[in-house]
């Protein structure tokens, strides 16, 4: 299915309905009907974001490292309550670090419906690194490019629209502080959601000798957990040694995730609290 | 391929990828990493056009003289002055009106229950127990919180917290410990639990557990009423009127930089017996200077810090407050069980240059370093001389003349609030973090045993030299 490219950057009209629909739903997360996780580098207003789609006040603070543990809201977009999980902010989702591995876990065995990816406009070049790696783990991905009115201020200009025809999800601008494309972001991952657009994340092929090695392992996965979302993913984190996807394998978690029996995020929290603490 | 699935085990798959691990060598992640820059790089040179960098420049110029190695230090340390300057001077007259207008209103109440016919003893438990627990802990704290944690906030807005890191990355290196160290601690002047949890920004096991293990030696909110108060009623007052607030302001200074001194030293003692290891590489990122954001800072420093941490020292203070009152009125033997528990304490406490009183206070407050303070002098004053001396003038006379207080009292007990165990909140994040009772129980103990040795050391020298 091609996407085009209205759909890709966003609705460009600032005064359609969709500003009403957005209904701030704090924690009240007794019940929701999907969830979604919201991960990105430090320090680009992700906590912004966050509170500015759920209406909760998470501190907020100019400095990297400061969401180290999990926050929860919620919100609601036509009639559709998310439960929105603000992931650690990490640079990269490749090592050993606590805050990677909590983040790296939850896109894998919580299976969020989506996955929105905070940008920084001002530094695409590094944040996109982070962006890369979830691509990597996951299909349902909404690019938020936040901090546009810096970038503005700075003269720095973003093309949009190249950036969700390179990356092959949709790349949303906004300026979560002042709330400018909120409705727009909260529009865009209903859409990737119901499957009214439909991503093809780009997925950068590896040196040849790694890429040989996927292969060979990317079926074997495939075999074990039939269905399996993102087989050379899981491939390359067991050639990396990744003890936590060594587990789900052997116990046959992974298969039973792929399988169709989604872990409940009540199921997931656990498992996530566990390996998230030494 | 549903007979080779049924062919294929987990467990194969294992072994296959540690067999294909081996063979590929350790330079693969690297490749990968390489790899994922340059498609970023490409993608964001397609997305991203920046055409003039004078902006940058002024943020690079304004860095260069933040983060330089001969101005950086200084201008961090008279920053922080400043803040507890301002503080200071600002919150010590709206103490004393709300201290003044709570006190009346227990002496009040107290009257109008005894008029109404209530018990003695729930008059005395309600009003001069608890309520008094309480109108302590608000007229003390409140204030300076008020004034502190917006000015904290603005400077963390900004973006400087990242500078100071910046600064003070060579050292903790010296030191054997992680640059990210001086993020925790940042953190820690918030609340010793917080930094503790922060300190999961850092990779490594080793360098994460020091860092658990010598945040306590930053003063936490919880802690800077106590310092604040007895720098302007002790160091301050020792000092002529106009530069009292300075010098005072200086005296939290330096406290802190003891703090900082223990934290390097402690850390350094640390990587050189228990925690032998390497110091790791980290990228600290300077992010861009913002404007504040106003209405923000206010509702974050107002409600989020400044009403919490006064509802939780709120909600440890009034059952302190009953437990005074009864320890403080129950007698035994002629006198009262505080003043037991106090004559029991007293031989240690004066020879680390305190009293039994302060001792117990610390006894009593283990839950909650905010109201060690209050529940000193409601010790002092529910074991006999009844005073509500809600002035600083009124409480210098009463600790100095009928508890004889020194100035080694007050540096002492600076001191001994700066380096003593962490808070129950605090012992249990530790132990949440690192799932261990040794690390935990190392966490609590080594603290406290600085703490009776370093006052103890400056008690004796100043009984030896001062006399």
């Amino acid at each position: 299915m091609a996407i085009t490219l209205k759909s890709l950057a966003g609705h460009d009209c600032d005064n359609c309905p969709a500003q009403a629909q957005l209904q701030q739903m704090g924690i009240s997360l007794a019940q929701f009907d999907r969830l979604v996780a919201l991960a990105g580098n430090p320090n680009t207003g992700k906590s912004s974001v966050f509170n500015a789609l759920t209406g909760l006040r998470q501190h907020v603070g100019n400095w990297p490292g400061k969401t180290v543990a999990r926050a929860e809201g919620g919100f609601g977009f036509n009639g559709v309550r998310y439960k929105l999980v603000d992931l650690p902010g990490t640079y990269s989702l490749l090592s050993a670090s606590q805050d990677e591995e909590i983040s790296r876990n939850f896109l894998l065995f919580a299976r969020p419906d989506c996955t929105i990816v905070v940008v920084d406009a001002t530094a695409l070049e590094r944040n996109l690194n982070l962006v890369l790696q979830i691509l990597e783990i996951t299909d349902e991905v909404v690019v938020c490019v936040n901090l546009m009115d810096e970038a503005r201020r700075k003269g720095i200009e973003v093309d949009v629209r190249s950036l969700a025809r390179d990356l092959g999800v949709p790349a949303v601008p906004t300026v979560a502080r002042t709330k400018e494309g909120l409705a727009d972001l909260a529009r865009t991952v209903a859409d990737v959601i119901e499957g009214r657009v439909r991503t093809s994340p780009i997925r950068p092929t590896h040196p040849p000798e790694v890429e040989r090695a996927i292969q060979e392992l990317a079926p074997m996965i495939e075999a074990v957990a039939p269905g399996v979302a993102n087989a050379r993913w899981v491939a390359y984190r067991l050639l990396d040694g990744d003890h936590r996807i060594h587990q789900a394998l052997l116990s046959g978690e992974l298969a039973e995730l792929a399988s169709g029996q989604q872990a409940a995020p009540e199921k997931a929290g656990p498992l996530i609290a566990i390996h998230g603490t030494q | 391929m549903s007979t080779e699935a049924a062919s294929i085990r987990p467990e194969q798959i294992v072994a296959r990828a540690g067999a294909l691990r081996a063979r590929l060598g350790a330079g693969f992640r690297d490749s990968t990493v390489e790899m994922l820059y340059r498609e970023a790089s490409r993608i964001a040179g397609r997305a991203a056009r920046r055409p003039d960098e004078k902006r940058r420049d002024l943020d690079q110029w304004i860095d260069r003289i933040v983060t330089s190695p001969v101005l950086g230090l200084p201008i961090m340390l008279l920053l922080l002055a400043l803040v507890f300057w301002v503080t200071i001077v600002g919150a010590n007259y709206p103490s004393q009106m709300i201290a003044t207008g709570l006190f009346w209103i227990e002496e009040h109440a107290a009257a109008w229950f005894e008029g109404w016919g209530a018990p003695w003893w729930l008059t005395g438990l309600v009003w001069h127990g608890v309520f008094r627990g309480l109108a302590w802990v608000v007229s003390v704290m409140l204030p300076p919180m008020a004034i502190f944690f917006p000015i904290f906030t603005i400077l963390e807005d900004l973006g400087y917290l990242p500078r100071v890191a910046f600064n003070l990355d060579w050292l903790f290196r010296r030191a054997g410990a992680h640059g990210k160290q001086s993020l925790t601690m940042a953190m820690g002047f918030g609340c010793n639990a917080a930094g503790v949890v922060a300190t999961r920004v850092i990779d490594s096991p080793r360098e994460r557990l020091i860092a658990i293990l010598t945040n306590n030696f930053v003063p936490c909110n919880g802690r800077f009423p106590t310092l604040i108060m007895l720098a302007t009623i002790f160091v301050g007052a020792a000092f002529p009127l106009a530069v009292a607030s300075l010098a005072a302001a200086g005296s939290i200074v330096g406290i802190i930089l003891v703090g900082a001194a223990f934290t390097l030293f402690v850390s350094w003692l640390l990587t050189r017996t228990v925690l032998k290891g390497e110091v790791s590489a980290f990228t600290l990122e300077l992010p861009p200077y913002r404007r504040p954001s106003i209405l923000r800072i206010i509702y974050t420093s107002l409600i989020d810090r400044t009403v919490f941490v006064l509802l939780r020292a709120m909600a440890t203070a009034a059952p302190a407050g009953a437990v005074i009152w009864i320890l403080g009125n129950i007698h035994a033997g002629g006198a009262s069980l505080a003043r037991h528990a106090a004559d029991f304490l007293n031989p240690l406490g004066s020879a680390v240059g305190l009293d039994g009183v302060i001792l117990l206070a610390y006894v009593i407050a283990i839950p909650a370093n905010e109201i060690v303070v209050p529940t000193m002098l409601m010790v002092y004053m529910g074991t006999g001389m009844m005073t509500d001396a809600p002035s600083f003038d009124q409480l210098r006379t009463l600790l100095v003349g009928e508890h004889g207080w020194t100035l080694l009292t007050a540096v002492n007990l600076m001191l001994f609030s700066l380096l003593h165990n962490p808070c129950a909140t605090t012992i249990w994040t530790i132990f949440k973090e690192t799932r261990s009772w040794k690390w935990t129980s190392l966490g609590a103990l080594m603290p406290l045993a600085f703490a009776f040795a370093v006052t103890f050391l400056v008690a004796t020298a100043v009984r030896v030299w001062g006399g």
